[in-house]
C-alpha cells in the first residue's frame, strides 16, 4: 500500500471516529433535554430552582410530591426501559442481520409481558418474582422461536415467519389474562397492550436499574465481537470468535433488559425496532452501534411520552405514540427491502 | 407444501377434465352436517346461564312460554346465526385469498385487510358521525380493499414477486400501523374497554337480527362469486400461463375474486370487528381431507368457517365465565400455531 492510501484510509477512520462522538454527545444533549423537561412539564409547572430544590430533598409544599413521587419514576422508567429496549433491540438486529428480527416482531416482547402479567394478575406474587420470570418468558420464547426455526437449514425468513405466530397466540394470551385479572380499566389494560409511563413507581424500577448497569457494559464489550458477528456465520468463526459462546451471552443480557423493561413499562411498541436502523443511519458503519442505539431509544420513548401527554387534547400513552411513529418507518423499511430484494 | 409439488399438479390436471369426487366426501358432508348440529346446539345452551333441556324447547318451539331460560334460548338464536355467517364469510374469505395470491399463508387478518376495515369503520364513527351498520359495512369494504391493495402492493414489490413471506411480512407490519392508528382514534372517544376492544379483537357478542339481514346480502353474493369462480381458480392454480391456455383470463378472475374474498371480510368486520385466522385454518383443513379442488374446498370452507367460530364463541364464554373471551382471541390462540406449522414446514426457497 502507498502511503497515499494508508492516509485515506486513517482520514477516514478519524472522521468516523469524529462523527461517532458528535452523534453520541448530541444524543445524550437531546436525552438530558428530554428528561429536564419531563421534570419540569406537568399539571403545574415549578421552576427550575424549585424542581432542583425538591430533588435534592427539600420538603416544598406541592412540588416535593409531583417532582419526586410522579414526575422523577415516570422520568427514569422512560429512560432505563427506553435505554434497554434500544440496545436489546439492536443486537437482535445486528446478530440476525435483519432490522425485522426485532424483539417485537419475533414476540419476545410479548413472552415476557405474559409471564409478568401471569404473575401480577392471577398468582399476585411480588415484583421481583414477577421480573425474574419475565426474564426466563423472555429466554424460554427464544429458545422456542430458535428450535421450531432451525429446520433443515436456517433462515430469517422463516425465523419472522415463526415469531409472528407466536406473537399472535401470546397476543391472544395477554387479552385472556387481562379479562381473567379483572383489569377492565381502559389505562392498565392499555399498558399491557402498548406499553406506557404511567403509574411507575420507584420501587418496581431497582430490578431494571440494575440490569441495565450491568447489561450495558457487558454488551458493549461484546459489542465488539457482534461487529464481526454481523459479518457471517463463517467470517466471524475464521476470524477466531467463538460464535456460540458470544451469541448466548449477549442473548441472556439482552432479554434479561428487555423482559426488566417490559415488567415495569409493559411493551412500549416498536422502540426495540426503530432505536437500531435509526441508530445505523445517525453513526454510519464501522463503529459500534450499541450506545447510540439506546440512546435513540431513550429519547423515542420520552420524547413520545411528552407528546402523548401535551400534544393534544386527550392524553396519550407513550406506547401509542411510538406505535404511530414505528409503523409508517416499519412500512418504508419493508419497501426497500422488497426492491432491494433483500427480504428472498 | 405437498399440493405444490409437480407431481399433484399432474394429478390436478386430470381432475379438472374429469369431474370426480373427492374420496372422503360423503364422511366429511355427514361430519360436518353433525358438527354444525352440534355446535349450534352448544351455542344455544353454554353461556353466563346454562340452559336445562326443557328450557332449551321452550324457547325454540313455544314462542307462548316466557320462563326466563327461554328468552336466553330466545336471544341466543341471533349470536349463533350471525356467528354462522361471519365464519362462512371468513372462512371463504381466507380461502378465495390463497388461491388468487397463490399463497398458503393468506388469511384476511394476517394480511391485514381486517384491520384495514376496522380502521375505516372507526373513523367512519369518529370523524363523519355514521352509526347504522349499513354505513358500516360499505366504509369497512371500501377500507378492506384499499387495504388489500396496498398490502398486495408492497408484497410483490421487487424481483421475485409475491411471495409468502413477502405477503405475510407486508400484511404484519400494515396491520401493526393500521392498529395503532386505530387506538389512538378510539382512545380519546371511548371510556368503556369493551367498546375500545371490539375494534381490535372482533367478538360475535353484538348479533342481532337487523345486522344479519344487513349482513346477508354481502354474504350471499360473495358466497355466489366464489363458488362461481371456483372452477376457473382451479386452473389459476396451475400457474397464470397454464390457466391463459385453458381460457382462462386471469386478470379479470383474480380482480373478481378478490373483490369477492374483500367483501366477505370487510362486511363481517364491520359488524363483528377484526376476527382471525379463520380462513386460514379452515381452508387448510378442508385442503388436508378433501384434496387441493377449489370447487370443493371453497363451499366446505364456509361450512368449516362457521363450525370453528361458533365452537371459538362458545369456549370464549366457557373459558371467559362469568363475562366472555371475544371470539377474535380464541380464533387467534387456536389458528397462530397452524401458520408457525406452515412456516416451519415452509421451503426454505420459497421463502
Amino acid at each position: 500500500m502507498t502511503n497515499q492510501t494508508i492516509d485515506i484510509i486513517i482520514a477516514g477512520r478519524r472522521q468516523r471516529r469524529r462523527r461517532w462522538f458528535i452523534v453520541n454527545s448530541l444524543l445524550l444533549l437531546l436525552s438530558f433535554i428530554l428528561c429536564s423537561t419531563m421534570l419540569l412539564l406537568g399539571s403545574t409547572f415549578y421552576t427550575v430552582s424549585e424542581v432542583v430544590r425538591a430533588l435534592s430533598g427539600e420538603t416544598l409544599e406541592g412540588v416535593s410530591f409531583a417532582v419526586n413521587t410522579i414526575r422523577l419514576p415516570r422520568m427514569l422508567a422512560g429512560l432505563f426501559a427506553g435505554f434497554a429496549f434500544g440496545i436489546a433491540g439492536n443486537t437482535f438486529q445486528t446478530m440476525l442481520r435483519n432490522p425485522l428480527a426485532n424483539p417485537d416482531i419475533l414476540g419476545i416482547t410479548a413472552g415476557s409481558s405474559v409471564a409478568a402479567l401471569f404473575c401480577i394478575l392471577i398468582l399476585q406474587t411480588s415484583d421481583t418474582t414477577a421480573s425474574i420470570a419475565s426474564v426466563i418468558a423472555g429466554l424460554v420464547t427464544v429458545a422456542l422461536i430458535y428450535l421450531l426455526s432451525r429446520g433443515s437449514s436456517f433462515s430469517v425468513g422463516r425465523l419472522i415467519l415463526v415469531g409472528i405466530g407466536i406473537q399472535a397466540m401470546l397476543s391472544a394470551v395477554i387479552s385472556y389474562l387481562l379479562m381473567e385479572g379483572a383489569q377492565e380499566d381502559l389505562p392498565s389494560a392499555l399498558q399491557w397492550i402498548s406499553g406506557s409511563l404511567n403509574g411507575s413507581q420507584i420501587d418496581d424500577m431497582l430490578p431494571l436499574m440494575l440490569t441495565v448497569l450491568i447489561c450495558t457494559p457487558m454488551v458493549i464489550v461484546l459489542g465488539k465481537h457482534l461487529s464481526i458477528l454481523e459479518l457471517g456465520e463463517q467470517s466471524a468463526f475464521s476470524l477466531g470468535l467463538n460464535t456460540d459462546k458470544t451469541r448466548i451471552l449477549l442473548i441472556v443480557s439482552s432479554v434479561s433488559m428487555l423482559a426488566l423493561a417490559t415488567s415495569v413499562t409493559g411493551p412500549i411498541s416498536f422502540v426495540a425496532f426503530l432505536a437500531g436502523p435509526i441508530a445505523k443511519r445517525l453513526v454510519g458503519t464501522g463503529y459500534s452501534n450499541v450506545v447510540p442505539a439506546g440512546l435513540v431509544g431513550v429519547n423515542l420513548v420520552l420524547g413520545a411520552d411528552l407528546i402523548g401527554q401535551f400534544a393534544f387534547d386527550a392524553r396519550f400513552p407513550a406506547g401509542i405514540v411510538t406505535g404511530l411513529l414505528g409503523a409508517p418507518f416499519l412500512l418504508y423499511l419493508l419497501i426497500r427491502m422488497n426492491r432491494r430484494g433483500s427480504l428472498s | 407444501m405437498p399440493f405444490l409439488t409437480s407431481r399433484s399438479r399432474e394429478r390436478k390436471k386430470k381432475d379438472w377434465q374429469i369431474t370426480h369426487f373427492p374420496k372422503h366426501l360423503t364422511i366429511v358432508l355427514v361430519l360436518s352436517v353433525v358438527l354444525l348440529g352440534a355446535c349450534v346446539l352448544a351455542s344455544l345452551i353454554f353461556g353466563a346461564r346454562l340452559v336445562t333441556q326443557d328450557q332449551l324447547i321452550a324457547g325454540l318451539f313455544h314462542s307462548n312460554i316466557d320462563s326466563y331460560g327461554a328468552t336466553v334460548v330466545r336471544e341466543r338464536i341471533p349470536r349463533t346465526v350471525f356467528s354462522l355467517c361471519c365464519g362462512a364469510a371468513l372462512g371463504v374469505s381466507g380461502a378465495l385469498m390463497q388461491a388468487v395470491t397463490r399463497n398458503p399463508i393468506a388469511d384476511p387478518s394476517i394480511l391485514g385487510v381486517n384491520t384495514g376495515a376496522s380502521l375505516f369503520v372507526v373513523s367512519g364513527i369518529a370523524f363523519l358521525n355514521i352509526s347504522t351498520a349499513g354505513q358500516y359495512i360499505w366504509l369497512a369494504i371500501a377500507g378492506a380493499m384499499i387495504t388489500a391493495v396496498f398490502v398486495y402492493g408492497i408484497g410483490s414489490m421487487g424481483r421475485d414477486g409475491a411471495t409468502p413471506l413477502k405477503l405475510v411480512l407486508a400484511g404484519a407490519a400494515t396491520s401493526a400501523a393500521l392498529s395503532s392508528l386505530v387506538s389512538a382514534i378510539m382512545i380519546p372517544r371511548t371510556n368503556v374497554m369493551d367498546q375500545f376492544r371490539f375494534w381490535q379483537v372482533g367478538s360475535v357478542g353484538a348479533g342481532n337480527w337487523s345486522a344479519i339481514t344487513t349482513f346477508l346480502p354481502f354474504l350471499i353474493i360473495g358466497l355466489v362469486v366464489a363458488v362461481l369462480s371456483a372452477s376457473a381458480l382451479n386452473a389459476l392454480a396451475l400457474g397464470d400461463e397454464v390457466a391463459t391456455g385453458q381460457g382462462v383470463r386471469t386478470g379479470i378472475l383474480r380482480l373478481i375474486a378478490a373483490f369477492a374474498g374483500v367483501i366477505l371480510c370487510g362486511a363481517t368486520t364491520a359488524l363483528a370487528g377484526p376476527i382471525g385466522f379463520i380462513g386460514l385454518l379452515s381452508a387448510h383443513l378442508i385442503r388436508l381431507v378433501l384434496g387441493p379442488d377449489l370447487r370443493f374446498i371453497i363451499p366446505m370452507s364456509a361450512v368449516a368457517g362457521a363450525i370453528i367460530l361458533t365452537i371459538s364463541d362458545v369456549s370464549g364464554r366457557l373459558i371467559g365465565s362469568p363475562g366472555e373471551l371475544e371470539a377474535g382471541v380464541v380464533t387467534a390462540f387456536i389458528g397462530a400455531p397452524l401458520l408457525i406449522l406452515l412456516a416451519v414446514r415452509m421451503k426454505v426457497r420459497s421463502i
